[in-house]
């Protein structure tokens, strides 16, 4: 494919007019900077170029440098060239101060006033981490804005799409089929693992190991992709090659520098520097790597009792206790909840821990549809007035289990309307934070917060600690009184391995900057980051007219590909780009929603997410994803003068003339248009 | 008149009717076949014509629940039914017996090791942490960690197939894999998930497990996930084993082969004791069974290197299908492996489910595991060290108690003291009153400064049958290191001792 330079700061214009609000006091600053800064953002994107001597030179030298660097980035964009994030171009961090101070008043004459390499070297690590913040404006509150939770409209693409889906499955399950018929008659020795032989069954029938073999093997190079360092705003890949149909990797030797779109890494807390990494440091020393023991036994510290309280405090429950590892938590805690003679009710697209845990527990599962509360009902009436099966007896307990934000879908569950349906049927709530703790809320305290519902309506919040905070394992929180009895039959806690002294402390010290008791500011930051990226990032995919799933506030966007060749095409077409994304398809997904996913983090910056969507323009293109019919948003900007409440008004007068769908426009933004009016329309509810 | 009005009338009805039938297409076809099977004969076509009116009937019948005995009931039935249902709460209340435990467990203020601080500020012997090798706190250790922490941060933020596998994770799993002889690898974040997630990776609805029946709580979830038929042998009895698998051999020689596994521990997390391996692996090859080895307590504890019970009964590792261990234990880091052939391992990265869908394990983990494998290779001797401290403990405890005796294997380092049969048999101990006495002499032994266990489990299956629980002797936990001097062991198992002593005494 022709490559076309990705950068989109040629057309975004720096002295972008912000109408919508007014600017904050240093803004005049920014302006004038404008033109100086240009330069130096180029460099930032580019900062995976090779490593000029540039290290030490004048600022003159210094453009130069970017320049070329960006024209040796079009030139051979097959062989990415093997960089450091400590070894990009020093002229990065010239425009720009730490990640949680603006650098608006920096006067321009900086650019040509480079730092000492050391320093320069130290601030290009630490951004290749967390990117420094642009402008101020570049800031959201993650609350939900009252009024009924709105489901999320489900666009379709053309059927063309659908049928061309369904067919390309077809030819690759044939070709499949041609491929075994031939290869197990001409190239047994391929086979011999697949049947059983001297008197042992395959350990993998043929038949299960048809999709893996012949579909999913054909795209296995965009998964599982080994990477070394921090998965902070950039990722760094290993390079690896296959010559045998990516049955096995050789590594290469060299890296490659990309922009990470697919870490769980919601606050940008993976960082190897900076208050926490300090503190991990000091904790490592203090109390070794290890507690050697399970918590039940012995393997209880300060540390693990000062993270319990804090994790208890920051989620909003009584009590709290913390597992080494996330799925464990579910897996070892659901057995410790129900038992035969209850019943699980949970959500059909609910994570794979929770369906180990509930089987594991013995208790009845059923499920309803995703999200639906309809359906939820008529399941609660049906299972309460029938009670158990054969002997009708009336269940002990009913566990309704649900995720806060679901990983595959980026939907959050509809917590207002559960908390209503449990005032009337009396179930017992538990919901899954695994994505959602950290990343919704206006202080990040998940799905309660940010519906504003009170978390003593919710009987279990588990979460992972994983995913916002940049440690390991999992929580449970609930009352005391059930936390107390859990402690003593809670296998994780009996005899699971007790949480590093790291990972605690590093727990510990995110929970406290994300409350402000150390370096205050610095975690509202991150909250406010991360919901503008998420919101910016959808709205800009919505209008350049890709068809992405998910409530808006949620930093996890999924964008639909459809047809399976499309999957690893997009994945390449990224990495060519230097931007790592995640690509998924049945069975994480339905058959014919193959989508790339992608995770928002507190640690990008309007130009990474500017950099990914004009990718994403590009892409978008070359492989016709877009499809977006309009009506899940992507709308024309309002006229001046209209408001959101009378767009709102006028759209459900609307609804009854039926005439609603002949005004939907489908919504094919240009690239410069998106950039130039995202920063405005993300303050307003996205259309 | 009007008969015949209303006949002609009927008529000329008729008449349209039929002429509008054979408009209709296929008329001609539905008449031709009524003509030709009607073969005068009115039964015949009464027949088909029930036939056909049960067949409508049966398309256009409401569907109905294929719930055995569901009850159709009206809308304000159901409301009623809701109305009065009352829920249990959602978990019983706590026990006196576990509210004192959870009141006395201990809070270690500080790194852990041979001496730990308690939070009520008495510094204790700590004989209750897997701390086999004192690595807790090795300066180097943590010198290589901090490292590690500075170059790829604490967590890894995602799934090892989304961008998780870092390469520390690669080097690890190529470590052990070395280490112990197989040709592959793979990691886990959580030791105690590992092996809960390797059985059902690879048997399913249909197969068939021969288990040990005192194995570890976790191998129980993962047969139990498994849905496999899962067949039952006495403890560590090879005899029964072997009974069992031709047992399974004769009932199967007639049904389509399916997977079969032997699953046993190397060290018995539950009992203390050693496997048979040399005579597990001749029956595994008799009986063509695949075996899954869970090695969490014994690598890096039993053989000249730590490599487990394949080093100390010299048997090849790739004799074993599956070798599951932990980096937990004596590692002191964190996570659980299962090493294996390639095949079995590449298998795992797609169908564990506690691989694919957890985050990778924490860097700093990873380097610390590869570290201390290191250290274990090249400094054999603290094997050794440890083997002396425990044969230490050994005869202070077993052979001069007159209450208590140990039913570990002399090699294992986690030491479980039990009540003499002659004692439980004598006061007719139940369980329970067995699990007080214990307390009591932990709480006895941390009052004179020494920091042991009990052995605590919990019941795999309560629901399930009789045959498939076992419930483990309720023994006390003791946990030997070499970060003790050979005098320092010995005093505090004159001080166990003495504890087990005046808390038998007293009872009686």
């Amino acid at each position: 494919m022709p490559r076309r330079p990705s950068n989109p700061f040629p057309n975004n214009s720096p002295s972008i007019p912000w109408p919508s609000f007014s600017p904050p006091a240093e803004k005049g600053g920014s302006l004038f900077k404008s033109g100086s800064g240009k330069p130096s953002r180029i460099a930032q994107f580019f900062s995976a170029t090779p490593k000029s001597k540039a290290e030490a030179q004048s600022a003159a030298a210094a453009l130069l440098a970017a320049s070329r660097a960006q024209e040796q980035l079009f030139l051979n964009s097959t062989t990415p060239p093997i960089s450091n994030p400590s070894l990009s171009l020093p002229t990065i961090s010239l425009s720009t101060a730490t990640a949680d101070c603006i650098n608006m008043d920096a006067p321009p004459t900086t650019l040509f006033q480079p730092p000492s390499p050391g320093e320069a070297r130290r601030l290009a690590k630490q951004h290749a981490q967390f990117a420094p913040l642009n402008s101020q404006s570049h800031r959201y509150t993650s609350r939900h804005q009252g009024g009924e939770f709105p489901e999320p409209i489900m666009d379709e693409p053309p059927y063309y799409y659908l049928l061309t889906t369904y067919i390309s499955y077809l030819i690759l399950i044939i070709f499949g089929h041609v491929r075994d018929f031939f290869g197990m008659r001409f190239r047994e020795e391929n086979y011999r693992h697949l049947k059983s032989r001297n008197g042992y069954a395959a350990l993998n029938s043929d038949f299960d190991n048809f999709y893996v073999r012949r579909l999913k093997m054909r795209i296995n190079d965009c998964f599982n992709r080994p990477v070394t360092g921090v998965p902070g705003r950039y990722i760094n890949l290993l390079d690896r090659t296959t010559d045998d149909g990516n049955y096995h990797f050789q590594l290469t030797g060299t890296t490659t520098e990309t922009l990470n779109m697919s870490s769980y890494n919601y606050l940008g807390f993976a960082q190897s520097e900076g208050p926490c990494a300090d503190s991990v440091e000091e904790n490592v020393k203090r109390y070794g790597l290890s507690m050697a023991s399970p918590r039940g036994d012995v393997g209880t510290s300060d540390i693990a009792v000062e993270c319990e309280s804090l994790v208890a405090e920051f989620v909003g429950k009584e009590s709290a206790m913390v597992f080494s590892m996330g799925f464990g938590t579910n897996a070892a805690g659901f057995p410790a909840l129900v038992g035969k003679g209850d019943l699980i009710i949970s959500d059909e697209l609910n994570h794979a821990s929770i369906r180990f845990g509930s089987r594991l527990s013995g208790a009845m599962i059923e499920s309803f549809k995703h999200n639906d509360m309809r359906d939820l009902e008529a399941k609660l009436r049906d299972v309460i007035s029938q009670g158990q099966p054969r002997t009708h007896r009336p269940w002990k307990k009913i566990l309704v289990v649900v995720e806060g934000l679901y990983s595959m879908e980026g939907t959050m569950c509809n917590l207002p309307g559960l908390v209503r349906l449990k005032k009337r049927y009396k179930f017992n709530l538990f919901v899954d934070e695994a994505h959602s703790i950290g990343a919704l809320g206006p202080k990040g305290r998940g799905v309660c917060e940010y519906f504003g519902i009170d978390t003593k309506e919710v009987d279990i919040l588990m979460g992972t600690l994983t995913k916002s905070f940049g440690a390991n394992g999992g929580y449970i929180a609930a009352d005391k009184a059930i936390i107390d009895k859990l402690r003593v039959t809670n296998a994780g806690t009996i005899y699971g391995e007790s949480p590093s002294p790291a990972v605690l402390s590093q727990i510990n010290s995110a929970l406290r900057i994300i409350s402000g008791e150390i370096v205050p500011g610095q975690g509202e930051e991150r909250l406010q980051r991360l919901a503008f990226n998420s919101r910016y990032l959808r709205l800009g995919l919505k209008r350049l007219g890709f068809i992405v799933y998910g409530h808006d506030d949620s930093p996890i966007i999924p964008l639909l590909l459809y047809n399976p060749a499309k999957m690893p095409a997009f994945s390449h077409e990224m990495l060519k780009r230097k931007i790592s994304v995640v690509v998924v398809g049945y069975p994480a997904t339905p058959l014919i929603s193959s989508r790339a996913r992608f995770c928002v983090s507190a640690a990008h910056n309007k130009d990474d997410l500017d950099r990914f969507l004009s990718a994403c323009d590009e892409i978008g293109n070359v492989l016709q994803l877009k499809f977006a019919s309009g009506i899940a948003g992507g709308a024309p900007p309002l006229e001046h003068g209209v408001t959101w409440e009378m767009e709102q008004s006028r759209r459900r007068l609307q609804k009854h003339d039926k005439a609603i769908k002949a005004l939907v426009t489908t919504p094919r933004w240009r690239f410069e248009d998106v950039v130039k009016r995202g920063v405005q329309d993300v303050k307003v509810p996205l259309r | 008149m009007d008969f015949q009005e209303a006949q002609a009338h009927l008529l000329i009805i008729l008449g349209r009717l039929s002429q509008e039938f054979h408009r209709l297409p296929g008329s001609a076809i539905l008449l031709r076949y009524i003509r030709s099977s009607y073969q005068n004969d009115p039964i015949r076509s009464a027949v088909e014509l029930f036939l056909v009116l049960f067949a409508v009937r049966y398309l256009l019948a409401p569907k109905y629940s294929t719930k055995p005995n569901y009850v159709t009931l009206s809308e304000e039935e159901v409301d009623e039914l809701v109305e009065d249902w009352t829920p249990e709460p959602l978990v019983a209340r706590v026990t006196s017996f576990e509210e004192a435990e959870i009141e006395k467990r201990p809070v270690i203020v500080g790194p852990t090791g041979p001496r730990s601080k308690l939070a009520n500020g008495r510094t204790v012997t700590n004989l209750a942490s897997y701390n086999f090798y004192n690595f807790v706190s090795n300066e180097l250790l943590k010198e290589r960690a901090i490292q590690t922490l500075r170059t790829y941060g604490v967590g890894p933020c995602g799934p090892p197939g989304f961008y998780g596998t870092q390469d520390v994770h690669m080097k690890i799993e190529a470590d052990i894999a070395a280490f112990l002889g197989t040709t592959a690898c793979i990691i886990y974040a959580q030791a105690f998930s590992t092996i809960s997630s390797v059985i059902p990776a690879f048997s399913k609805r249909g197969d068939i497990i021969v288990a040990d029946r005192a194995v570890n709580y976790s191998i129980r979830k993962g047969l139990q996930i498994s849905r496999s038929t899962v067949r039952w042998y006495e403890h560590n009895d090879t005899e029964d084993l072997q009974r069992v698998l031709a047992k399974v051999t004769k009932e199967q020689s007639k049904k389509p082969l399916t997977r079969r596994f032997i699953v046993t521990e190397g060290l018995f997390e539950n009992v203390g004791d050693l496997v048979d391996l040399p005579k597990i692996i001749e029956l595994k090859h008799k009986y063509k069974f695949r075996l899954i080895l869970d090695e969490t307590w014994s690598f890096g504890v039993l053989g000249r290197t730590g490599r487990g019970v394949t080093e100390h009964q010299h048997v090849d590792a790739a004799e074993v299908d599956m070798i599951v261990g932990s980096m937990a234990g004596p590692l002191c880091a964190a996570g659980g492996f299962c090493a294996g052939s390639d095949e079995i391992v590449e298998h795992q990265r797609l169908s564990a489910a506690s691989y694919t869908f957890s985050a990778a394990l924490p860097a700093m983990s990873a380097t610390t595991a590869s570290e201390t494998l290191l250290i274990l290779q090249t400094q054999p001797e603290i094997l050794n060290a440890l083997r002396e401290n425990v044969k230490a403990m050994w005869t202070q405890l077993d052979p001069r108690s007159d209450w208590m005796r140990c039913i570990s294997a002399v090699e294992n380092p986690v030491m479980l003291m039990v009540l003499k049969q002659e004692v439980v048999n004598l006061r007719r101990l139940g369980h329970e009153e067995q699990q007080h006495i214990l307390q009591d002499i932990v709480d006895e032994s941390l009052a004179q400064g020494v920091l042991i266990t009990r052995h605590k489990t919990i019941p795999p299956n309560p629901s399930g049958t009789k045959n498939e629980v076992f419930t483990p002797q309720p023994a006390l936990k003791i946990c030997l290191s070499t970060g003790f001097s050979k005098k320092e062991v010995e005093k505090a198992g004159i001080i166990i001792r003495h504890a087990i002593t005046k808390v038998m005494t007293r009872k009686r």
